[in-house]
């Protein structure tokens, strides 16, 4: 498996050490509620932070602001009924959240996925994996108090995304596309040819925005070093994604399930060596060119044909009983729906795996010792999205 | 030396200023209420209800069988079947909705409705302008509120509405050869006329079922 390493950057900052801090008068504590809404901490969530001076000792975290019953709804309602509500958990990455619940209700019940719906595919949610990166590394860089630009220059290639999402889809972020068996309906005319500029256009969009901050020095001090994974950590805490990567952990699950089509597809897997804010945030504007790379071979090799298995139908779907789990890597990790079906028209029991949720448990581990303004951009760096986490 | 990384990158940030003088692509900007883009077509808010013809309360060709108020996930449609029947489009009498409510404050447009009619009835609009001072009246949309002409269909999705139309005619032209058919051999042939008897009823036996 070939793959890229990072080169080794100079650390400018290293961080306090824990043993400091421990060492500290508990009555000089400060306990301060970080949050739940405020804007950098994406969404409604908070943290319960107890300070030495500008030093975090303990951190908390608090969710469920945003909980809205989603699994126990979804037993409840058909399985192309919960199609919608699966757009709802990562509302960033509506098209990833569809195939991973395309994914397991077609290994549950067996549909065969016809050729150029498997490319419309990836070609979908390899657009969203460009689409969540540029809005985390803008997001990212907003949060370390580069007001507006960055966010801004990410936001304007977010648009172009969204505007070929709406025209295949018929919505921006709510797509609701992926059907068991196929996609909803075909790349109207002239989509494709549309899709393949955004996607010859974007790699100077990278290029800018290296250019306007990745050699920058405040860049560099705020991050790195900041907020280390080990790999051991990341390992035994189940990290997936673009985040266990960044510490050295070579998994992806395109690579290692090959689901899909992915087998087809010359890509390499970026991987970092430090595991601090500055390597996750290489980490994905590396995997950006990776996707385009992907995005250039299946748009290039789509071929015709139907994009539904005949077999599908909207109603009345009622699968074997039986149980599975499918898994896809999602822009933020490894994104499972694990089904059991008792063979009524909907789930016995519906649960999903979310990458944001298990990548936040190791925040207080990344935090600890770190000034309260670094609190911010390691957060920021774990690639969160409440409607997931708290489901 | 310290200090280049943060000059190179303010280099950038002028480039794009001036050469947005130059360059349309740069200004990426609307001024909305009174700029407004293209419509995108395959755009979808909310739905509404197809008529054919001039009347919006003959043509009708909602049938009220129920089926997108079952399979609605966050059941937003509430029908009220009819006691009687009328016309629709090709003269075979139908049931109609006596009620037909949408609340679009519970619609998550996610078209299921449209997925699952078998008669092209539901079909989403593009309307996005729809502010109201009353949050319960006001965004629970009636059969008349809903209801809105093939013509419009057409502006608005004109590839998705030219291929139902040609896919209805072709169903309508089929239903009505099959009648002429029926009607044709009736004083010829009975056995005919007493197969075609018998297999009328059984699909809409199997139907209610």
């Amino acid at each position: 498996m070939s793959t890229i390493t990072l080169p080794t950057p100079p650390v400018l900052n290293p961080p306090a050490s824990l043993e400091a801090s421990a060492s500290e008068n508990p009555e000089r504590l400060l306990e301060l509620s970080l949050g739940p809404q405020h804007p950098s901490t994406h969404g409604v969530f908070r943290m319960n932070v107890v300070l030495d001076g500008e030093r975090v000792v303990r951190l908390k975290p608090v969710f469920g602001y945003l909980h809205r019953n989603h699994e126990k709804i979804a037993e409840n309602e058909t399985y192309l009924g919960n199609m919608p509500y699966t757009d709802r958990l990562d509302y960033i990455c509506s098209l990833t959240n569809n195939w991973a619940y395309a994914l397991a209700v077609e290994k549950l019940a067996g549909i065969p996925v016809p050729e150029r719906a498997e490319y419309l595919r990836v070609i979908t949610a390899e657009l969203t994996r460009l689409l969540n990166h540029a809005a985390l590394v803008g997001f990212l860089l907003q949060d370390m108090g580069a007001s507006g630009t960055p966010l801004m220059y990410a936001f304007r290639e977010r648009e172009k995304i969204l505007d070929l999402f709406e025209a295949l889809t018929g919505a921006r972020m709510m797509c609701n596309y992926m059907r068991f068996g196929g996609c909803r309906v075909d790349a109207p005319a002239g989509w494709l040819d549309q899709a393949r500029k955004v996607v010859a256009d974007f790699p100077k969009f990278l290029d800018e925005f290296e250019k306007l901050l990745v050699s920058n020095e405040i860049l560099m001090e705020r991050t790195q070093g900041v907020g280390v994974l080990s790999r051991e950590l990341a390992i035994s805490s189940a990290i997936s994604g673009p985040m266990a990567r960044a510490s050295g952990l070579n998994y992806d699950i395109r690579k290692v399930d090959c689901y899909g089509i992915y087998p087809r597809f010359s890509f390499r897997v970026p991987l970092g060596s430090h595991g601090d804010v500055y390597d996750r945030y290489m980490i994905r504007i590396l995997e950006m060119r990776e996707s385009l790379k992907i995005l250039e071979q299946a748009l290039r090799d789509i071929p015709e044909g139907p994009i539904l298995d005949p077999k599908s139908k909207p109603r009345g779907f009622r699968p074997k009983p039986g149980e599975c789990y499918g898994r896809i890597e999602a822009p933020k990790g490894e994104l499972g729906f694990y089904l059991i079906s008792d063979g009524s028209p909907n789930p016995y029991r519906y649960r999903v795996r979310p990458p944001s949720l298990i990548n936040l448990t190791v925040l207080e581990d990344l935090c600890l010792g770190h000034n309260v303004a670094d609190v911010v951009v390691i957060l920021g760096s774990v690639d969160i999205v409440l409607g997931e986490v708290d489901r | 030396m310290i200090g280049t990384g943060i000059l190179k990158g303010l280099a950038e940030t002028a480039r794009n200023f001036f050469l947005s003088y130059v360059s349309k692509d740069r200004l990426t900007t609307v001024q909305y209420p009174e700029q407004r883009l293209p419509q995108i077509e395959a755009a979808r808010n909310f739905p509404f209800l197809v008529y054919d013809g001039a009347e919006w309360d003959a043509g009708m060709r909602c049938v009220a069988c129920q089926i997108c108020e079952k399979e609605c996930p966050p059941k937003c449609i509430f029908i009220e079947k009819s006691k009687d029947k009328k016309p629709d489009a090709v003269g075979k009498p139908q049931f109609y909705p006596a009620r037909f409510d949408i609340d679009i404050s519970v619609c998550m447009s996610c078209q299921i409705c449209v997925e699952v009619c078998p008669f092209d009835a539901i079909k989403m609009d593009v309307e996005f302008d729809l502010p109201t001072d009353d949050r319960f009246a006001g965004l629970m949309l009636d059969r008349h509120k809903l209801s809105k002409s093939n013509e419009y269909y057409h502006e608005i999705h004109p590839t998705e509405a030219t291929a139902v139309d040609t896919a209805l005619d072709a169903e309508r032209a089929k239903a009505a050869a099959a009648k002429a058919a029926a009607a044709a051999p009736k004083p010829a042939s009975p056995a005919a006329t007493a197969a075609s008897a018998a297999s009328t009823p059984k699909p809409t036996e199997g139907e209610s079922k």
